[in-house]
């Protein structure tokens, strides 16, 4: 378990689509650098292609999509799909932007780990993917 | 400087002794001994972390030489810290001007006509993202955002429909579209052409800003050269063609929502402008043909002595470098006119309707600040696309500043404050200490490639974002004052995925009913004008007659002109 703990939590963070506003994604690749974890910021205009294939090049415990254009619902179907398709299964996918609560049931439903909205402190997502990847870690 | 004063004049003075001498005994004898500090953990800072005097008076004024003469001079009156116009609200009041527009044209269009009715005097168009990174509604990129964040227009055609029934000669329009500004203002003038408007009777406002693109906002298609050559070809052509039209908006807003301090904001903005003007003089255009059309964008946050400090040193800046470095020397070269927005930034998912008074605070600031024209966000506006009724009391809000509270009757009512006249100063120099680090790397598109403005905005937005997390600063409903099982009780707009199939169908029926010989032709003569290095303005106003798409035109400029991939600081 210790051992487990000590190998860094490896986390891609992904623009997804045409959305270029990344204050959020950034904020957050900068708090969980300062966490420990080992950040994999892809950048704008990313492909759910491009992002399952990051994940899996990086080794990446989860995926975090920050989107704030409204085509969340779009977006995260699509690399579930992917995810599933290239059997990332013990990988989080989670994210946060401009989500409505009830986009957020559907997709939690549809297989998304928590999805964080506007007003989150940076520590839930961080206390939220230590213990995700605590309980969900197999020995790699 | 101060001793030539010392007891000279006597005015205030208490017992002969200078403003300077009588603060530092009023802080000995009453502010150290007898003050109280709340213990809260709250900074004394402004949401810029910037911090400031818990004071000022007169000594400030006595300290710098502050002269009025020099410094506020009457409105419209150089340095114009007071203001562009000698009558400011009393001649006009500002516009109000709501950004909207979603879904499909056709219901963008019934917005602006229940906007125009409801007393709005201009329009504001919002593209959806497709139509802001030049891709057509039907680019397998497009998928899922035709129409979410704004109105999809693919093609003139759209464009049509989007001002079917609106006199385009009778309102003013403004346009935020930035990478393929060039190409919807070709669609604007052919559509407008269509109905027997000439161009040169418009008026309106392309944003037109890349620069504020690559620094904040992202929605950048082609490299920073071609970018900025684009842009000056815009400015050349309303210069000659458009004599109503704002050619640019230089943009300070997207950098303040990317998380940029205000004096970031300040400085940048101006900065950015600075640029497009040395282009365009470049090119040989005099300063004084183009600069009277050139406007500028700003945003206004929660921090209200900051905003006001902000708005009025950005005037006395422009003017000073538009003047005494570029040599304009028309005094309508000279003005910093501006449109305000509230700041999205501050407003907060938690008690929706708080986000009402936010929005009157900063909206405050604009006008006291001296703004020409005004955008109030919606309350929702942080949950998704603003409903109708948040529409309307936002622009109520404005209604009511500008005809209840009196704040219009009287011209830069703070003018002469000590703390907004200090705060006017900082705001200047510190913004000029920025603006001569940019001149000194080699101006902004060499800052721009080597990351300068996305790694100030970076560590700013990580600190304000620290700072909310350890409760330093306080967001009524986010961090302190919060409401236990919330449920939020606002209509959400939201868009179906029958936008983009509605939008997908007619650019089909488009496809198949146009000219193809005209579409290639026109194409061809929009190659050469690119390869050529010529202004790509005819070009593209004859492709949009064509019935060209907007995705066709990009991909062709892409083809010449080459795409950009940012490198991404954190």
């Amino acid at each position: 378990m210790s051992q487990q703990e000590e190998k860094k939590i490896r986390i891609v963070l992904a623009k997804p689509g045409l959305d270029g506003h990344d204050r959020g994604a950034k904020v957050l690749a900068a708090a969980f650098r300062d966490a420990g974890f080992e950040v994999i910021y892809t950048g704008l205009r990313q492909t759910p292609d491009m992002i399952v294939e990051a994940a899996l090049q990086e080794d990446a415990d989860v995926i975090a999509l920050s989107i704030l254009s409204g085509a969340h619902m779009t977006q995260f179907r699509r690399v579930l799909e992917k995810m599933k398709e290239s059997g990332l299964d013990d990988v989080l996918l989670t994210g946060g932007g401009i989500i409505p609560d009830e986009d957020i049931e559907t997709l939690m439903e549809m297989g998304t780990g928590r999805l964080f909205g506007p007003g989150s402190t940076t520590q839930e997502p961080i206390d939220y993917i230590r213990d995700w990847v605590r309980e969900n870690r197999h020995d790699g | 400087m101060s001793g030539d004063k010392k007891g000279s004049n006597g005015n205030g003075h208490r017992g002969g002794k200078s403003f300077v001498e009588d603060r530092k005994r009023w802080e000995e004898d009453l502010y150290k001994p007898k003050g109280r500090f709340r213990q809260d953990g709250v900074t004394f800072t402004t949401v810029s972390s910037a911090e400031v005097p818990h004071i000022v008076g007169p000594e400030y004024f006595e300290e710098t030489g502050w002269d009025p003469r020099e410094k506020l001079a009457w409105p419209a009156e150089y340095p114009f810290t007071r203001g562009v116009h000698p009558t400011m609200y009393r001649g006009k009041m500002w516009t109000m001007r709501q950004f909207a527009g979603f879904g499909t044209p056709e219901e963008t269009n019934q917005r602006y006509k229940f906007l125009l009715e409801k007393g709005q005097t201009g329009l504001s168009v919002a593209f959806d993202l497709p139509t802001l990174m030049g891709r057509d509604a039907d680019d397998p990129l497009s998928e899922g955002e035709v129409g979410k964040c704004g109105v999809a227009i693919s093609s003139r055609e759209d464009m049509d429909i989007l001002f079917d029934g609106i006199d385009m000669d009778k309102i003013t329009t403004s346009m935020t579209i930035n990478g393929p500004a060039a190409i919807i203002w070709a669609f604007f003038i052919a559509t407008a052409e269509r109905k027997g408007i000439s161009r040169d009777k418009l008026a309106g406002t392309l944003q037109n800003d890349i620069l504020k693109e690559f620094i904040a906002q992202k929605e950048f298609i082609f490299p920073p050269e071609p970018s900025v050559k684009l842009v000056v070809d815009t400015i050349e052509y309303a210069t000659r063609e458009m004599p109503m039209w704002n050619s640019v908006s230089i943009s300070g807003y997207h950098i303040r929502e990317a998380g940029s301090t205000a004096a970031q904001e300040l400085a940048f903005t101006l900065a950015d402008g600075f640029c497009y003007i040395e282009e365009t003089m470049k090119r040989g255009l005099p300063v004084d043909t183009f600069a009277p059309r050139l406007s500028h964008f700003f945003n206004s946050h929660i921090d209200f002595f900051e905003e006001i400090g902000k708005f009025r040193a950005a005037r006395r800046i422009y003017a000073d470098r538009m003047k005494n470095r570029y040599g304009a020397e028309k005094e309508r070269s000279w003005l910093l006119r501006f449109h305000t927005q509230t700041a999205g930034c501050s407003l907060t998912a938690q008690q929706p309707e708080n986000n009402i008074v936010r929005t009157a605070v900063e909206a405050l600031a604009g006008v006291l600040g001296g703004t020409q024209s005004l955008h109030t966000n919606s309350m929702d506006e942080t949950l998704a696309l603003p409903s109708e009724k948040a529409v309307k009391i936002a622009l109520r809000t404005q209604q009511i500043l500008g005809y209840e509270t009196g704040v219009a009757n009287t011209m830069d009512p703070l003018g002469g404050s000590y703390f907004v006249e200090w705060m006017t100063d900082k705001m200047e120099s510190e913004a000029q200490e920025y603006i001569k680090r940019i001149d000194d790397m080699g101006g902004v598109v060499a800052g721009i490639e080597n990351g300068f403005f996305q790694k100030e905005i970076a560590r700013a937005a990580y600190r304000h974002q620290q700072e909310l997390d350890r409760g330093e600063r306080v967001v009524v409903g986010m961090n302190r004052f919060k409401d236990s099982g919330e449920k939020i009780d606002i209509p959400i707009l939201k868009i179906g995925e029958e936008v983009g199939d509605r939008q997908r169908q007619r650019l089909k029926e488009l496809r198949e009913r146009r000219d193809n010989v005209k579409v290639e032709e026109t194409m061809k003569n929009l190659r050469t004008a690119c390869e050529d290095g010529a202004n790509v303005m005819p070009s593209l106003i004859e492709c949009a007659h064509a019935d060209v798409t907007l995705g066709e035109m990009v991909s062709l400029m892409e083809d010449v002109y080459g795409t950009y991939v940012e490198t991404a600081y954190f």
